[in-house]
């Protein structure tokens, strides 16, 4: 009994004290629930974002680039579809057969082979290596007869820029290329929409544009697990293609210019003069950028950068020129307009001008005789416009070549590697050379020597202000959202309406103060180039509907000495290097201009015999697309 | 006495079989079911290597379990302490012929089985101590020797699971344990004391902690820590349980741990897996069969007329609830990795096999609460 007692109390304390235990694990209980609530019910969002964040894994793809058209909507840089050749190491049997099978195939060089090995350490198992970025179709069809026999191939279809004109627009478009990490970094939207294989602008306008060009990627989700491995896609998300971009360009006048200066080295652009639409903007030699897409080969690369004619450059906004005779125009003006000279006043040319003890040549030794200024223009007196510059000083003549877009870049905002020239005045040499201004630079300043330096593109936008009646117009190469529309530019100039900046006209405005002055020199230009014994007389067209006016000039690239002035050599005697620069400017149609050319051949010899025939050649062509160029609508307006 | 005690024994193989608790057993057969659901789900969505395992251990070790049920609680009384000592004769076996695996010293292999004798000893323990305090007068449960008796039966087997190591078995091993002492009576303040002595040396415990364990312990403090390495476990563990919501992702939708994000799926965080299919709602449910189960034990403890019986119900419920608790507190990030399963739905044979002997044993309680032990 006594034993049973002790039991029912030892069972008391037992099942107490369970009670206790039991209590206590209820509270702990309840303590796990709530920490269960609190991570499913009340931070399920958070969990659900890492949850997915987790496994689902973003690939972008690269971005579509925007066309770009010229005026006429022909496609100038566009895409196309390339074939590629991947292998995806983990589907690989045998991954040295597959690369011996490969190089007899495609024909690969042993340093390709290096490559892909180095990449294939590099990736994962299921990164894809690229082993050819532009597989001809041939080769393409070849890889797909053999695809039975090359496990982890895949032959893949894509995009790539491409240029099909090839050279007629390197300078102005200029090509895309695989971007170095600088460049990357450098551009935001490049640096967010980088992916490997992308290929950004490099140069002109592909670059200057390249975030509107860009596109943007499409995306592609896959599920991965733990190790990244891709499981399944789960959605793809459409990438936009670039903006398109219409330039003010004619495909047809482009092509023309590249033929004309086929083997020389120069420029040629042409401009709308009333809404400064660039037409044709040609630099020469020029090469195929194509050639860049996919890696330029060492040989191509080499032969390119040392060509002695410097393809490379684009000579047409960073080629710097004395302009030569071709100043004279504006030289002219300068003087009428503050009154120098009137059409009346004559120099004696007597081959040479005398200044402190200096002796400054005409072309012609033996002289002009008595020359007035529409004399002097047409046969391009040099000791007229010595005496004229005299009068007039250089710091007057400055005043008037930069109201003229000299000295200034032209279409700063399209291209990064436009010079912006230099017109000289007293201020400008002391300084920058720190000395006084002498006399004598003003003279030869005044034949389009000496300091003076301007591009192609400046000689045209100058030219075309001449053409239009003396307003300054914005030379512009792509179609903006808000075109001035020729005809509009062109009552607005004639009604000498003047818009403030408010106005659809922006910058439009008066150059000159009298309009007569600037006919005066027109007039003088017409001359030049449709009168007997003008220095472009026979590059003339008759056919008013293609008569144009024009000055030639011819600048030296190095002084002439006594003995070789003596020598008067032919072009073929003259070193190269030595010979002078060929330049023509040009406007036309004579009555009611419309386009405004500017030619350089660079050691061409004389504007005349070498620059304005092409001038003439270029005129027909010109003018015959204009109409057609004018009934091209408006097709799209595209906001840059 | 002895009429009933030759009552009980003349139980009939068919009152035996009515006696059983079936409440109980469809709770284990329910749970078993679920665990069977969550290892196909872990195998994805295939049977593979995992789920049939699992299936042959459950079907293998439920009849053990019915079969240990049928013999009387007597028995079960009578070999505890032999029980106890081929506990730490295995343990002290693994300690020197043990198969290693990374760089722990805890298993033998039986060809047929990997058995792991610490997990046996968490049912060796309670049995032991249920059998000491069973015996032991009531009066003498605060005695100095009772004392260091109870303690040394709970730090031998400690120290060897220790040195093994595995801290997670030990400390449940030490809290199995414990809680008999705590039912046997002895003085709460002793309890007060030596928590608090506990808390005193925790710093030099901590110091003699292995380097791995300190990490595990760092990294509970602070998962974010070093997010790829040892935090890896516990952050994608809340991940898939926080991810799983209210309803979960649905059955073999996890994408946690069908994606190879979650560590140890099959063993130690089958509860993540199972959250993160089965949500919120799911998880209430396992905890409530799990509730089930451990009030049907207590039930069983309270109705059973034996002491011994008393105490092995009560410490085997309340060892059942630590092991919940320290497996779920571990997933759900309120308790560092310390590497013990969840009882049943954890794959393992070891773990599976000492919870249904217990089972058994709570059975037999059952089915044998009238008798009494001398």
């Amino acid at each position: 009994m006594i034993k049973e007692n002790t039991n029912i109390r030892k069972a008391d304390v037992i099942n107490r004290r369970m009670f206790i235990i039991s209590a206590a694990k209820i509270i702990v209980f309840a303590g796990i629930i709530g920490r269960l609530f609190s991570l499913q019910i009340n931070e399920n969002k958070k969990y659900l974002t890492l949850s997915d964040k987790n496994r689902i894994r973003e690939w972008k793809l690269p971005p579509t680039r925007g066309n770009i058209v010229d005026y006429f909507g022909n496609i100038i840089a566009g895409n196309l579809k390339v074939y590629q050749l991947h292998i995806i190491p983990e589907q690989v049997e045998n991954f040295n057969y597959l690369i011996s099978r490969l190089k007899t195939l495609l024909q690969l060089s042993n340093k390709r082979i290096d490559k892909i090995i180095k990449l294939k350490k590099k990736l994962k198992p299921w990164d894809s290596i690229i082993v050819s970025e532009n597989l001809s179709w041939s080769e393409f069809l070849k890889i797909n007869n053999y695809l039975y026999d090359l496990a982890g191939v895949k032959p893949v279809m894509t995009i790539s820029r491409n240029y099909p004109f090839k050279d007629a627009y390197t300078h102005v478009l200029g090509y895309v290329s695989q971007p170095n990490e600088q460049e990357i970094l450098d551009n935001e939207t490049v640096q967010q929409r980088f992916v490997p294989g992308m290929k950004i602008g490099k140069l002109g306008l592909e670059k200057t544009l390249e975030n509107h060009l860009i596109g943007t990627n499409a995306i592609q989700r896959y599920e991965v697990n733990a190790y990244g491995k891709r499981i399944n896609q789960l959605e793809h998300q459409k990438g936009e293609q670039g903006s398109k971009i219409r330039l003010t360009v004619d495909t047809e006048i482009q092509k023309e210019c590249g033929k004309l200066l086929d083997g020389k080295a120069g420029s040629i652009s042409i401009m709308d003069v009333y809404t400064g639409d660039i037409i044709a903007m040609y630099s020469s030699p020029s090469y195929d950028p194509n050639l860049f897409l996919f890696g330029i080969s060492q040989e191509e690369w080499q032969l390119i950068r040392n060509n002695p004619l410097k393809p490379l450059i684009n000579k047409t906004i960073s080629g710097l020129y004395s302009p030569g005779s071709t100043i004279k125009p504006i030289v002219a003006l300068s003087a009428l307009e503050n009154n120098v000279i009137d059409t009346k006043f004559k120099v004696k040319c007597t081959g040479k001008m005398e200044l402190y003890g200096q002796t400054f040549h005409c072309w012609k030794e033996k002289g002009h005789g008595w020359v007035s200024l529409k004399n002097a223009m047409k046969q391009s007196c040099d000791t007229y416009f010595y005496e004229v510059s005299r009068l007039l000083g250089v710091d007057r003549l400055n005043i008037t070549a930069e109201k003229f877009g000299l000295g200034k870049k032209v279409l700063d905002q399209y291209f990064d590697n436009e010079k912006k020239g230099l017109f000289p005045n007293t201020k400008w040499k002391k300084n920058n050379l720190g000395k006084g201004w002498v006399l004598g630079e003003t003279l030869i300043t005044g034949i389009g020597q000496g300091y003076t330096q301007t591009t192609p593109l400046q000689l045209c936008m100058m030219t075309a202000q001449i053409a239009n009646g003396g307003y300054a117009i914005k030379p512009k190469i792509i179609v903006d959202s808000n075109p001035i529309s020729y005809e509009d530019a062109k009552q607005s100039m004639n009604s000498q309406l003047l818009f403030n900046s408010e106005s659809k006209l922006l910058g439009d405005k008066k150059l000159f103060k009298d309009k007569k002055n600037i006919k005066i020199i027109q007039e003088a230009m017409f001359s030049s180039t449709n009168e007997r014994f003008g220095t472009s007389y026979k590059s003339r067209i008759d056919d008013p509907k293609y008569q144009f006016a024009g000055k030639t000039g011819t600048a030296q690239v190095k002084r002439i000495s006594k003995r070789e002035r003596e020598l008067d050599l032919e072009l073929e005697q003259i070193p190269y290097k030595d010979r002078d620069h060929a330049l023509y400017v040009a406007y036309g149609p004579y009555i009611n201009p419309r386009y405004a050319l500017s030619i350089i051949v660079e050691h061409g010899g004389s504007g005349s015999k070498t620059a304005a025939p092409i001038a003439k050649k270029l005129f027909k062509l010109i003018i015959d697309r204009h109409d057609l160029r004018n009934k091209q609508p408006n097709f799209e307006r595209i906001n840059i | 006495m002895f009429q009933q005690d030759r009552l009980n024994s003349e139980l009939t193989f068919i009152q035996k079989v009515k006696k059983l608790d079936y409440i109980l057993i469809f709770s284990i057969f329910l749970l078993s079911l679920i665990s069977l659901l969550v290892m196909y789900s872990t195998d994805g969505g295939e049977i593979l290597y995992h789920t049939k395992s699992h299936f042959v251990k459950l079907v293998v070790f439920f009849l053990l379990m019915l079969a240990i049920s049928f013999f009387n609680i007597k028995i079960w009384h009578f070999s505890s302490y032999y029980i106890y000592i081929a506990g730490l004769i295995l343990l002290i076996w693994v300690s020197f012929y043990g198969v290693k695996v990374s760089g722990s010293q805890r298993w033998i292999d039986l060809y047929f089985i990997v058995l792991q004798p610490s997990e046996l000893m968490k049912i060796g323990i309670i049995l032991c101590l249920a059998k000491y305090y069973h015996r032991l007068k009531l009066d003498n449960a605060n005695s100095f020797l009772s004392i260091v008796i109870s303690l040394s039966i709970i730090l031998i087997p400690l120290i060897l699971v220790l040195a093994q190591p595995d801290l997670g078995t030990s400390i449940l091993i030490a809290l199995s344990g414990l809680i008999i002492l705590w039912l046997g009576g002895v003085k709460v303040k002793y309890f007060i004391f030596s928590f608090i002595t506990f808390l005193i040396s925790l710093p030099f415990i901590i110091s003699f902690l292995k380097p791995y364990q300190k990490l595990r312990i760092l990294t509970f403090l602070d998962p974010d820590r070093d997010p790829l390495g040892a935090g890896y476990q516990i952050i994608q563990s809340k991940i898939a349980i926080g991810s799983g919501g209210l309803q979960g992702k649905g059955f073999l939708k996890g994408t946690q741990s069908y994606l190879d994000f979650l560590p140890e799926k099959h063993t130690d965080f089958i509860f993540t897996l199972f959250s993160e299919e089965f949500g919120f709602i799911g998880s209430i449910v396992l905890l409530i069969i799990y509730t089930i189960i451990i009030i049907r034990i207590i039930r069983i403890g309270a109705i059973s007329r034996s002491n011994f019986a008393k105490l092995f119900c009560f410490g085997f419920a309340f060892a059942i609830f630590i092991y919940i608790v320290v497996n779920l507190a571990m997933v759900l990030g309120l308790l560092p990795i310390v590497g013990s399963p969840l009882p049943i739905m954890s794959y393992g044979g070891s773990s599976m096999l000492a919870t249904m002997i217990g089972f058994g044993i709570v059975m037999s309680a059952k089915i044998n609460h009238k008798q009494m032990i001398a």
